[in-house]
């Protein structure tokens, strides 16, 4: 077979990884690239600490309950900008439109994103405008790219996890994936089940106002919190254990991921983020997460426990211990 | 007010289930569960890593997708290939190996080959497009087959020419006796699958269980279910009670469920099939009826299903009649991984290789 790009290359398992390294890598390589996190650390001239970072954003379908392609967008660069530690100040924006797509639309996506934009504090100060042929593009296709200043005395990054470290989720797990599954496929099944794209830059911080004793920070996007935790291990070359009776999941969604066969731990988040902290700090950083909106059920679901080896453990509600491994492709609903 | 989740997962009493069974110390026994939803369950609960080395659970074919043979996939992904054809699938056989191609693969070079959640989707789609035809791949096991029978049935009734399905349905019954009577696996009970018993009842298994002397459980798929099963199961195989015990009666009645067994003998009936990695069992497939074969993709397209033989080294067909484990197979995790299958069992989400490699084969501390 030739090798070709297929649709489990974009779902941000394994096959995502090995693209990456084997074509991307292998001609972008540089030492900033190599790091590994979402934002690329870069120091101009006497500018230091400046991060620099791109999202592009296919989403279907383009409105769905709790947002739209625009919103998520706007959050999206932005809770990367915020997980390195940085303050987000300013975006780009490229449109890729196809032929037909109502107007209308387009400014409510467009309006979408200035409100979030404004409510983080960052401005929208280049863009770029491309429309392609009926059936080239799936109605909108959107890019957005930002920068922001990390504060001196913050490192936060996938390679600083140490044992002992605590994990905290800002909140419940799977809502985005849930409500984007069912939205987009004609299953008959309803459910008040919203998205929960925010952006995360205010409760970022809040933390750091209270320690700048973050080791990582990271938005569990897709593939959920199973592939960014996976991803965090083998940067950090650790084992992490989660406990699943601490996980947060609603219940819709737990009712819809077990009528589907799928699982929460790899479902899309679009507002929520995992920080890793020193065990003596978690209890702290847990109530000044669940003191803002963004981070009202926020719960501590495991700890690092190895150096060494990359690995991921869950410790079951039966108390047996299993993996929690990457997924090649996407996640298949059951059969029977 | 109960919603059937939260009380099976009081992790309490799983804990107590599971002290108990540690305590177990009579002689080795082996418990097979048949299903792959259950393989799945097991591992994802770290069960195999909690009960003593005395228990040991195996893995039958419960996977609909992983007993297909490769031939199947060759006949889906050649009528991938005609442009005026639109193969509909559930998404587990999108990535499974054929002998030179995918259907996933088909997909990204251009084939019109769509997943969808239900039959009755696809019979949407030959509605929607009067000038393709559509063939739905008809794979799974009693679970499945009332809904695609259902899927025929509807579009006979609409007056639909273009759909049709390309049958490899099978049935439970014959292949767990099959496995109950081979004395080199020595199975001394079974975990039976609760959905498929959801629509034929309990009596065959009944009768398998006093007849070959087999102690048997019908179990549901939460953490529960499956602790209270396998504690049922090992007391009566250690009290040589060999009896069928109904452990999902909130789901399960002794006669099944009536109207899907009507709709699904109503078009199909019973052949002899091929199960990949196990051989031809008598009775153990589903076709359509003659009635039916308007809806019979391998009449209408003349589809020939050839007998292929395994890939060398893999290891499917002895993991799948429980015979080896996983870890047994030197391609497992090596040549053979979810990315790049070299055999269904991997690749198919219900797979044992998938659930090994998934979970873990159960040995971390």
């Amino acid at each position: 077979m030739e090798n070709i790009i297929t649709l489990a290359h974009g779902s941000g398992g394994s096959a995502t990884l090995r693209l990456i390294d084997q074509v991307f890598k292998k001609h972008f390589n540089n030492d900033i690239l190599s790091m590994g996190d979402d934002c690329a650390r870069l120091n101009i001239g006497n500018a230091k600490n400046i991060v620099f970072t791109t999202d592009s954003f296919v989403v279907t379908p383009i409105f769905f309950k709790g947002g739209n392609i625009g919103k998520l967008a706007v959050c999206g660069t932005v809770n990367d900008i915020a997980t390195s530690g940085a303050t987000p100040l300013y975006l780009s924006c490229g449109f890729i439109i196809e032929e037909g797509f109502s107007i209308d639309e387009l400014e409510e996506i467009v309006e979408s994103m200035s409100n979030t934009a404004r409510e983080c504090g960052v401005q929208i100060v280049t863009g770029d405008t491309k429309v392609v042929q009926k059936g080239a593009a799936d109605k909108i296709f959107i890019n957005t790219s930002g920068i922001g200043i990390v504060p001196d005395g913050i490192n936060i990054s996938g390679r600083n996890a140490k044992v002992g470290d605590k994990i905290i989720i800002s909140g419940t797990i799977g809502d985005h994936g849930s409500c984007i599954l069912l939205e987009r496929e004609n299953m008959g099944l309803q459910a008040k089940i919203k998205s929960d794209c925010a952006p995360l830059s205010s409760l970022v911080q809040d933390m750091l106002k209270i320690t700048s004793e973050i080791h990582v920070l990271r938005d569990p996007t897709r593939g959920g919190v199973a592939t960014t935790l996976n991803e965090i291990a083998a940067q950090s070359k650790v084992t992490i254990l989660i406990h699943e009776d601490k996980l947060p999941v609603k219940l819709e969604v737990q009712g819809v991921c077990e009528l589907l066969g799928m699982d929460p731990l790899y479902m899309a988040n679009e507002g929520k983020l995992l920080c890793f902290v020193p065990a003596e700090k978690a209890d702290v950083i847990l109530n000044t997460i669940r003191g803002n909106k963004y981070g009202e059920n926020a719960q501590i679901i495991g700890e690092v426990v190895k150096a060494g080896e990359p690995k991921v453990l869950l410790h079951a509600l039966s108390g047996g211990i299993r993996i929690i491994n990457l997924l090649a492709g996407d996640q298949l609903p059951r059969i029977c | 007010m109960t919603n059937y989740i939260d009380e099976f997962r009081d992790k309490v009493v799983m804990q107590k289930i599971v002290e108990r069974l540690c305590t177990y110390s009579g002689r080795n026994i082996k418990i097979m569960e048949v299903c792959g939803t259950h393989t799945m369950a097991i591992s994802r609960l770290g069960l195999r890593s909690l009960l003593p080395k005395s228990i040991e659970l195996l893995s039958g074919p419960g996977c609909p997708v992983c007993v297909t043979p490769t031939s199947y996939i060759d006949s889906a992904t050649e009528l991938a290939d005609n442009k005026d054809i639109i193969v509909t699938t559930f998404g587990d056989m999108m990535r499974i190996p054929g002998n030179e191609s995918t259907l996933l693969y088909k997909k990204a070079k251009g084939c019109n080959v769509q997943m969808v959640y239900s039959p009755l989707n696809a019979v949407d789609l030959a509605r929607e497009n009067p000038n393709k035809e559509v063939v739905f791949l008809s794979v799974g096991f009693e679970t499945t087959t009332p809904v695609i029978a259902l899927s025929v049935y509807k579009a006979k009734s609409e007056g639909i020419k273009n759909y049709s399905v390309l049958t490899a349905n099978k049935t439970m019954p014959e292949a767990i006796k099959t496995l109950a009577g081979d004395e080199e696996l020595a199975i001394d009970g079974f975990i039976y699958p609760g959905h498929v018993c959801a629509i034929i009842g309990t009596d065959f298994f009944s009768y398998l269980s006093y007849n070959m002397e087999k102690a048997g459980v019908v179990a549901g798929f939460e953490p529960l279910d499956i602790l209270y099963s396998i504690n049922t199961l090992v007391k009566n195989i250690t009290e040589d009670n060999y009896i069928l015990e109904n452990m999902y009666s909130r789901i399960v009645k002794k006669e099944g469920n009536i109207k899907a067994q009507q709709k699904v003998f109503e078009i199909f009936e019973p052949n002899d099939a091929v199960w990949r990695g196990i051989g031809m069992i008598p009775n153990s497939g589903m076709g359509l009826r003659d009635e039916y074969e308007k809806f019979d993709a391998a009449k209408k397209f003349n589809i020939k299903l050839k007998v292929s033989p395994e890939p060398k080294g893999c290891l499917c067909g002895e993991v799948l009649k429980g015979k080896k484990r996983p870890s047994d197979c030197k391609l497992f995790k090596t040549r053979c991984t979810p990315e790049n299958p070299v055999g269904a069992c991997m690749v198919s989400s219900e797979g044992t290789c998938a659930a090994y490699y998934k979970y873990g084969d159960g040995q971390i501390s």
